[in-house]
């Protein structure tokens, strides 16, 4: 018996260091497995079947990819991801350029901080519907004023050539005050001695802010990028809340595309969904491994 | 990715219905509003004081929630009672198995004959697959006092309801209110568009996958449909407006005739018109001669075939199905009853409704309760480009087809 208990402890003594990590981590790890890696196998193997998420699946081999690449909702939902990818990167500099100007001290600049903040604060579906007003037609203030600007009437969302970006616009909203607040915090470590050093040697203005400003603040940019194109790809509430994908199907992202197929009330089609899903989760790949490449080659140099 | 996710989530909620005792039923519905909320508690209360030995426990789910709910409780962990819809909508229940075969119930109660207006619609295979307990007619709700004061009468042929469209058109106002932003207030005007040109028959061959809509049939439909979308006979600016949105347009006079459900009148009257303000009439023929089918989206409740207590479900079916309990339930409801002995509520529109639907040839559920889902959400897409761009019809047809191709293998 007792020799038995010693050993044991023996065994763990030796190895304590090698697996007490492992104890540590395997709660997170189980979660992570179960909830995030799991699932995503799971779909890439559904996305190869015909399936009604009640009935027996059927094996369809690409399928279900074949008729994705034929269908001209994909096209227009990608593209649309596109249109969003794009300029959803304006929150970047917009967001720089109002960090840069609230970066003053006057009286009261804490309140000026905090209303432009504000955006990010709401629920994105509050936004989505303060911006529908917004753009409706009859009694919204944008279309009362481009009434009488111009005499005619442009309903947004129901205009299948602006209704994204009318969408893309009403995201942007949120995003500049995000990154607004993430350049406003990276300004803050903004080493005086170089600014000052920067004057000396006859910098000012954009030059200043270009070569020694700039690049102080890459870790914020960074992050902003990161949000931004994250951000950019998994655009869904806004979609479902102001246009629920239409004018017929026009202003569909591939996440909404890929929920209106598998969940909701005319689709269940499982497969078909999840191969949009895959897709999405390709192109996503495809950033998150950029991303993730710079992040460890910096942590490498440091 | 998230697919699964959803599933789990929708799994733990469905686990709180479910797990009957002896003499207890377990009922779920979507009767979230509260007109419908009000007429199910009466049902239930009056139901358990015929039937002494039975309680029911009833799960009122949200409305647009049910309808992903009910595929997952149906699954796991299913009641005794479910509220559903007739048509092709319950098709996809019934073939994979998870509704109960309640022929017997009609049989015992002589229902085939009391319900006979809804019988086709709830007949798969040859067999009954629930009990439907209310509907209401669709129509051309119009300003009556409008129509007077321009001098025109109800249209009751498609010449004279293009006739009254220019008059109307001509004075300012728009003919026909529609949003359809929410998609399915397109199907409306297909339907009747379809059942007037080419029929019932025809009607139901289509959404059931039968005739391509390439077909010179389905196009002339919307060549009829065109002679409204054309001349601007609709709502400038419908895509962006949800059915509700359109109301007021109504109500201020701005647009003088609303294609809708009769559940459109409470708002109305809610918007400050009087009830000789709005006038009803049967949506005008276009084919000579043509029977005239109605349609009248029906609601039921079923027996799922996983449920514990079936014996006192298909009581509660059968006292569902009596005259007196749907004449009470759709006082309520301000709907009509389906049972022809049930005596009908006194209200205007639904009198009106009621004498339409009784002479009626045949009755359809609504494009997206006849056809399949997926079909109906393509379709109804269709449409709605249609009513913004009626110059790419052959487009958007050959599209619909692609889609039929797919759905009805």
């Amino acid at each position: 018996m007792m020799s038995n208990g010693s050993t044991a402890s023996g065994f763990w003594k030796r190895n304590q260091r090698q697996w007490a990590p492992w104890l540590f981590l395997a709660p997170g790890i189980l979660m992570f497995l179960v909830y995030v890696i799991l699932p995503i196998f799971q779909s890439i193997w559904i996305s190869f079947e015909d399936w009604d998420g009640l009935g027996p699946k059927t094996w369809i081999g690409f399928g279900n990819y074949i008729e994705l690449f034929q269908d001209e909702a994909f096209y227009t939902s990608l593209w649309n991801n596109i249109l969003w990818l794009v300029l959803y990167l304006l929150a970047v500099p917009a967001g720089l350029a109002i960090a840069l100007f609230l970066n003053q001290t006057v009286a009261g600049i804490r309140l000026y901080k905090s209303l432009f903040f504000f955006p990010f604060v709401i629920s994105q579906v509050v936004v989505g519907l303060i911006f529908t007003w917004f753009y409706a037609p009859d009694f919204g203030l944008l279309s009362t004023l481009i009434k009488t600007l111009t005499g005619t009437e442009i309903a947004v969302l129901a205009d299948e050539r602006y209704v994204t970006y009318g969408i893309i616009a009403a995201g942007l909203w949120p995003q500049i005050a995000y990154c607004m607040i993430l350049y406003l915090t990276g300004l803050n470590n903004i080493n005086p001695e170089q600014i000052e050093a920067g004057r000396m040697d006859g910098a000012r203005g954009f030059r200043l802010f270009w070569n020694i400003v700039l690049p102080q603040l890459r870790p914020a940019t960074f992050i902003a990028l990161v949000v931004t194109v994250i951000g950019a790809l998994r655009s869904f509430d806004l979609v479902s809340v102001m246009t629920a994908g239409g004018p017929y199907g026009s202003s569909r992202v591939l996440s909404f595309y890929m929920y209106e197929q598998a969940l909701s009330e005319y689709g269940y089609r499982m497969g078909y969904g999840a191969a949009i899903a895959v897709v999405l989760f390709v192109i996503m790949m495809v950033f998150i491994s950029i991303f993730l490449v710079r992040m460890f080659r910096q942590e490498r140099n440091s | 990715m998230t697919v699964l996710k959803t599933f789990s989530a929708f799994a733990l909620g469905s686990m709180l219905a479910g797990s009957a005792f002896a003499g207890e039923i377990v009922l779920n519905s979507d009767q979230s509003d509260p007109a419908p909320k009000k007429a199910m508690e009466e049902l239930i209360a009056d139901f358990q004081a015929k039937n002494p030995g039975i309680t029911v426990k009833w799960n009122n789910f949200d409305h647009e929630g049910y309808k992903s709910a009910i595929r997952n409780f149906l699954t796991a962990d299913a009641p005794d009672v479910a509220a559903w819809y007739a048509g092709n909508r319950m098709e996809p229940f019934v073939k994979a198995g998870l509704f109960e075969d309640v022929s017997d119930v009609w049989q015992a109660n002589g229902l085939d004959e009391q319900l006979k207006s809804a019988s086709a619609s709830m007949t798969i295979d040859g067999k009954k697959w629930g009990v439907p307990y209310t509907y209401y007619q669709w129509g051309i709700y119009y300003r009556a006092d409008i129509f007077k004061d321009k001098g025109i009468e109800p249209p009751k042929t498609w010449a004279e309801l293009l006739a009254a469209c220019e008059k109307l058109k001509a004075a300012g106002i728009t003919p026909f209110a529609i949003g359809t932003k929410a998609l399915w207030p397109t199907g409306g005007w297909f339907d009747y568009l379809d059942l007037r040109v080419n029929g019932y028959e025809f009607h139901m061959d289509l959404t059931s996958g039968k005739v391509p809509y390439t077909d010179p049939k389905v196009k002339a439909v919307f060549d009829k449909w065109a002679e409204l979308v054309k001349p601007g006979y609709f709502l400038e600016n419908h895509a962006a407006l949800d059915w509700q949105d359109a109301i007021p347009q109504f109500v201020q006079g701005k647009a003088a005739m609303y294609l809708m459900g009769n559940f459109a009148v409470a708002p109305m009257k809610d918007g400050g018109l009087k009830e000789d303000q709005i006038g009803f009439l049967q949506f005008p023929e276009i084919t000579a001669g043509l029977p005239m089918a109605e349609e009248a989206p029906t609601d039921t409740f079923h027996i799922p075939s996983g449920a514990k207590n079936k014996e006192d479900a298909k009581k509660f079916l059968a006292y569902l199905a009596s005259p007196e309990a749907q004449a009470k339930m759709n006082a309520t409801l301000g709907q009509l009853p389906v049972n022809n002995k049930a005596a009908k509520p006194s209200d205007k529109f639904l009198d009106a409704g009621f004498t339409m639907l009784s002479k009626a040839y045949a009755l359809a559920q609504f494009y997206d309760r006849d056809a399949p889902a997926d079909m109906a959400k393509a379709g109804m897409e269709g449409f709605q480009e249609f009513m913004v761009k009626p110059d790419k019809v052959d487009d958007i047809l050959a599209k619909l087809e692609k889609v039929r191709a797919r759905v009805y293998k």
